[in-house]
Parts: structure tokens; sequence; C-alpha cells
């Protein structure tokens, strides 16, 4: 028996079926990064807030979503939503599944970025008159952006290769279109190689493309700060570590 | 009547007092020194004076209008007529050392942009600072900073100036800069409230000095012979 079929390999790796599988692939991460972040964002705010209205239902929110796995959250909200009479289709409910459980990591990065931000500065805007909103939108946020494009773009990276999981609820993206393949033409090591090389792609691209968005980032304050402005605080650091 | 009369001003963390039953009567162009061992008190009097330390009790007459300290409202009638300068100055690192002088009163008094540019130039040619406009603060050594956080505190046109440990970060060459260029407010005008640990320059600057000790105020010296207070003159003695 042969071990290693070089035409399938190539077949697989140029056929439309599986490229329009990686693209499914990439809007879903670009969705769920996209809704993940305003989620987490508002959660990010609101864990911060000194009332426990706001604190403890986004304490509780991060807890549940980051102390259970992505399948179960998913497999939940695909079998579970349709007993509640709520009908979603498999892409809403992956991308659903995807943005809620991403926010909840998203919401510890850019809350640790919130931090980071030297109290100092805080203290001095609000001496100078300036409310809350006006703090977070022209003091805290532009300076904690700066400090979370490096997590973020880890983030981004991770969830590229976590959408695979959406497989499960037969979400049609690279996974599952590779599993459809196998099951029907059997060449397991051939099929899941070309998978492997596009998740591979997609995230070398990426890890280039977040290399260039860092720099850019950096650019105004690489010559100016005496400390370097290097290094991520080491809460930022612990929270872009964050396992999956 | 003095411009600045606080009276009965407790502040309390948990259960511990930091500050206790607290008065502070201080005229117009007055420079004041608060003084003290640390943990006596003093920083939390000056954020009450700007509205960033919650209070249990305390009233202000500043400048002849009431300011309840304990209502809601404190904090906004408190920066409308004072400004702070912090000891670390809170300069926001990700603006020009313009835009750190414009944003509050563009931002928060919603004045044009154009002629606050103007006064925040004017400003910082006045401090010696008129090439650094353009710059972030973090490119300044700690007496620009210094220059540039107390050019931020004015632009919003105050008429008391609060200051956090003014010298503490500069070498001795430029705190007797500093100490000129608050002498020149005073006379000016400007009711200037300092914490301070250098104390030659306290000595030196002073129209009235403050003992705090253990969150209550332990002395109080006034006028030329404010130093010659005996409990505060041993303080000074001690910390020279």
């Amino acid at each position: 028996m042969q071990v290693w079929n070089w035409h399938g390999f190539f077949t697989y790796l140029t056929s439309p079926y599986i490229f329009r599988g990686a693209l499914v692939t990439l809007w879903m991460t670009f969705a769920a990064m996209v809704f993940g972040c305003l989620l987490g964002l508002a959660l990010a705010v609101m864990k911060r807030s000194r009332h426990r209205a706001l604190s403890v239902p986004a304490r509780f929110y991060v807890w549940l979503f980051r102390g259970t796995p992505l399948l179960v959250q998913l497999v939940v909200i695909y079998a579970g939503l349709p007993k509640l009479d709520i009908r979603l289709s498999v892409t809403a409910c992956a991308v659903i599944g995807l943005s809620l459980n991403e926010a909840a990591y998203l919401a510890e990065i850019i809350r640790a970025g919130l931090n980071a931000v030297p109290p100092g500065q805080i203290a001095a805007a609000r001496a100078l008159g300036m409310d809350e909103w006006q703090i977070s939108s022209r003091i805290a946020f532009p300076q904690a952006f700066r400090l979370i494009i490096p997590p973020l773009g880890n983030s981004v990276n991770g969830l590229l290769k976590t959408t695979s999981v959406t497989s499960v609820i037969s979400m049609e993206e690279l996974m599952q279109r590779s599993q459809i393949l196998v099951q029907d033409q059997f060449m397991v090591l051939e099929l899941f190689s070309v998978a492997a090389l596009y998740y591979l792609f997609m995230t070398t691209a990426w890890d280039f493309l977040q290399r260039r968005i860092e720099r850019r980032a950096e650019r105004p304050y690489r010559r100016l700060s005496s400390a370097g402005g290097a290094g991520l605080p080491p809460d930022l650091a612990a929270a872009s570590r964050d396992a999956r | 009547m003095p411009y600045l009369d606080l009276r009965g001003v407790t502040v309390r963390q948990d259960t511990h007092e930091i500050l206790r039953d607290v008065g502070l009567q201080v005229g117009r162009g007055e420079i004041v020194s608060l003084i003290g061992p640390s943990g006596s008190g003093k920083s939390t009097l000056l954020r009450t004076l700007i509205g960033l330390q919650p209070v249990v009790s305390g009233s202000l007459t500043l400048d002849g209008v009431a300011i309840d300290m304990t209502a809601a409202s404190a904090p906004r009638a408190l920066r409308a007529r004072a400004a702070i300068v912090f000891q670390q100055f809170g300069l926001f690192d990700h603006m020009s050392v313009l835009r750190n002088l414009t944003l509050a009163p563009t931002v928060v008094a919603g004045r044009p942009r154009a002629e606050v540019e103007e006064a925040a130039r004017h400003r910082l040619r006045m401090l010696g600072l008129a090439d650094k406009a353009e710059i972030r603060p973090s490119r300044l050594s700690g007496g620009q900073k210094q220059r540039v956080a107390i050019a931020r505190a004015l632009m919003t046109q105050p008429d008391l100036l609060l200051l956090d440990e003014p010298t503490s970060a500069l070498d001795p060459r430029l705190v007797s800069e500093v100490t000129a260029l608050l002498r020149d407010l005073a006379r000016a005008g400007m009711t200037i409230i300092q914490v301070s640990h250098g104390m030659e320059s306290v000595a030196a600057l002073s129209d009235r000095i403050v003992l705090l000790e253990d969150g209550r105020v332990r002395a109080v010296g006034a006028g030329a012979r404010a130093a010659a207070e005996p409990s505060i003159a041993a303080f000074m003695n001690a910390h020279r």
C-alpha cells in the first residue's frame, strides 16, 4: 500500500473546496476578533468599575468563559438554544461561540493594558477637570492600545487555529472540509497535511503583519523614552501568555 | 476674611483617620508650606483641595464662595479655581508638550484651539521651553518636566496652585529656579500651597508654615518668623 500520495496531496493543496474553507476560517477569525474586542472592551471597563453591579457580572462572565472549554460552549449554543426555541444558523452559532469565548480572554488583555497606564496621569487628568469619558478616550485608551497590540496579535494567531473547533458543530471551515474529504477519500495524512500547511501559511502571514503593526505603533515612542518603552508590564505579559 | 478658609476636614480610610478635623486659613497670594513626617497627611490634605480625596466632613470658603467638601459637586467647584502639580508630574506621554497644555482648556473648558495654543506657546516661552512644544514629555529632563507640569496647571487659569514636592526631583541649581518662579506667581496674586521636604526652600519661601502630625495640625507659623515657631523650628532642624 502506498504511504504517501503526492498527486492527491497537490490536488488538495490547490483544491478550491479547501481554499474556500480557509477563507471561511479567515473571516470567522476576523468576525470573532471584532465582536470579541467590542465585548471584551465592555467587560474590561465593567470589571474595573467601582460599582459592584458592573464588576461582579463581568467577573462572572470571564470566570465562566475562561473556565470552560470552547468545545462545550459551542455545543451548548448549537444544541441548547433550539430547546429555548432560538434557532440560529451554524455560522451564527460558530461566530457567536468564538466571539463570546474570545471576549473573555480579550477582556483580561484590555484590562491589563488599562491598568498599565500610570495612575499619576489619570489623577492629573481628573485634577484638570476631565470627566471619566474624556479620561478614557484621551488618556487611558490611546496609551493602553499601544500596550495591548502585541498580546492582541497573539490572540489573532491563536484564534486562527481555534476556529477549527467549530468543525464539531459542522461549521464548514478548513478543518471540517478536510475531514469531509477524508471520510470520502481516505487520504488522511495528505489531507490533514494540506490543512496544516494552510494554517501555517495563515499564521505566518499574520506574524509578518503583526510585526509591521507593532513597529508602526512603537515608532513615535522608540527614540523618546529612556526606559525604552520596550517590555510589557508584568501583568500584561501574563495576560498575553494565557494558555488556551 | 482669608482667601482660603478650610475647616473641619476629616478623611478616613477604612477605620484609620488620615486627617482629623484639619483647618487651614490662607491669605491671597500667600505661599504656604505643609511639612511633617511621612504619613502625617500632607499629601492627602493637598489632594482634598483638588477633590481627589473623598472626605468624611469639611467645609471650605474659597474667595468668598462656600464649598461643601462632602458634596458631589465639590470636585468640580474646586477644579474650577485650583490646579495641582504632582511630584511625578503626571504628564501625558502620548502627547506633545503643547498638547499637554492645550488638552484641558480645549476639551474641558471648550475654548477655541487656536487661541489656547497661542496662550500655551506664550506660557512655554515664559518658562524657557519654547523649543520643546512639539516634543514628547519623555524626552525632557526632570527640571523641564517640572516646568511643563506647572505650565499645564496654569493653563486652566487657577488662582490656587497646589504643589506636591515641587523640588524633590530637581538638582539644587533647579530648586532656586523653581522657587523664583513660585515667588513670581505669588507676587502676581497666585495663592500657593506646597508639600515640601526641602527645608531650605520652605524657610526661604513660605509666608506660612503648617506642621502636620498624625493627621492633625500640630503648629502654624506665619509671617517673617514662621520658621521660628518652636515646634516648627524643632521639626525643621531635625530634617534639614
